[in-house]
């Protein structure tokens, strides 16, 4: 942490960063954002006419905001199994981009601990992650668990305390809470921003991603959307890049 | 605790096709070093997909355009930007950007 001031040696400090610990205390800044979707999900999913129980499996197996709210929409609608799955994987492939974007920073793991870094990885955890990754060349195994944990736990708790919500407020974004969430993606992006001096490159290539993000979503769909503004702006910004070492 | 067998097995399909692309790039891409084009390809991904999720959670709801005049996330978005450059806290900016659009409906 760049406040950290008093002086520690190498070692420690490495170790320090690496802790479980460390990882939940990093993962504080995005509670309140997925606490107020995990609500909102936890209220949808119950006035779909799921089960607590089945909400409880949805938060620890699917473990994917929008993929939850289409769960519970399409079964509410009374739609094919297949048609739900497939639907689902096409929302939840942009995790090929972040977990390709992760692996460089643990070359360090075996192949199984690795599919353990990436069986809990989402925005949030990623976008805190690749922040941390700006200023080293590796990340701790046990400070990434220290934060998926954080958030999965977080996950579902919020599920489960919207459903049971769910008898009293139908719409708990009203209150402003639903900001939560792009509100953490703006930090998250103005921190990746500020620590790559890349400033202007990096500033045109987030104006590019999200332009065709809106665009393509009203062409197609929301999560095609996202999948094809990171496909072309990370082009452009690969082809553009000179400063690249 | 009921579980209905065939949301079980909905759940189930969708929870392994969702496991996959989480894994399955660490568990491949760490292995051997990646073509130089390659990570300089992937160091623009975070960026991309930040901005693109921030773009449509700005700018549509319900995969709709909201028109700019009445767009409250967009007036909410100003201090959370500002208090993201000015602080780099994230905390900082998710309290900034819910208090902002808590009184800009109070008010608007």
């Amino acid at each position: 942490m760049s406040s950290e001031t008093r002086s520690i040696p190498a070692g420690e400090k490495l170790a320090e960063q690496d802790s479980f610990l460390q990882g939940v205390k990093d993962c504080v800044p995005t509670l309140l954002g997925y606490l107020s979707i995990g609500l909102a999900a936890g209220v949808v999913q119950k006035t779909a006419g799921l089960t607590i129980t089945e909400i409880a499996l949805l938060s620890l197996l699917l473990y994917a905001g929008s993929a939850q709210f289409i769960f519970a929409g399409m079964i509410a609608a009374g739609s094919s199994p297949a048609a739900i799955i497939f639907t689902i994987f096409f929302v939840n492939l942009r995790h090929l981009l972040l977990s390709a974007s992760l692996s460089p920073y643990f070359r360090h793991l075996s192949v199984w601990r690795n599919m353990w870094v990436g069986s809990l990885l989402t925005d949030e955890t990623f976008g805190v992650a690749i922040q941390q990754a700006v200023t080293r060349k590796k990340l701790g195994e046990r400070w990434m668990h220290g934060l998926n944990v954080t958030a999965y736990l977080n996950w579902l708790i919020a599920n489960l305390a919207g459903a049971m919500l769910a008898n009293w407020i139908s719409n708990p974004e009203q209150y402003g809470l639903g900001f939560a969430l792009p509100a953490m993606f703006i930090g998250l992006l103005v921190l990746s921003i500020l620590g790559r001096g890349k400033l202007k490159l990096d500033i045109a290539i987030a104006l590019i991603a999200a332009a065709v993000a809106i665009g393509s979503a009203l062409l197609f769909s929301g999560s095609m959307g996202i999948i094809i503004a990171t496909i072309v702006a990370s082009t452009i910004g690969m082809a553009v890049d000179k400063r690249w070492k | 605790m009921e579980v209905r067998p065939e949301v079980l097995f909905i759940l189930l399909g969708a929870a392994i096709l969702t496991f996959l692309p989480r894994v399955i790039p660490l568990m491949i891409l760490s292995r051997f070093e990646l073509p130089e084009w390659a990570e300089r390809w992937l160091s623009f991904v975070p960026i991309a997909v930040m901005a693109a999720l921030i773009g449509q959670e700005l700018f549509l709801h319900n995969g709709e355009w909201i028109p700019i005049g009445s767009n409250l996330n967009l007036l909410a978005a100003i201090p959370a930007f500002i208090v993201a450059i000015q602080t780099r806290s994230l905390l900082l900016t998710v309290v900034t950007g819910v208090l902002s659009l808590m009184l800009l409906r109070l008010w608007l």
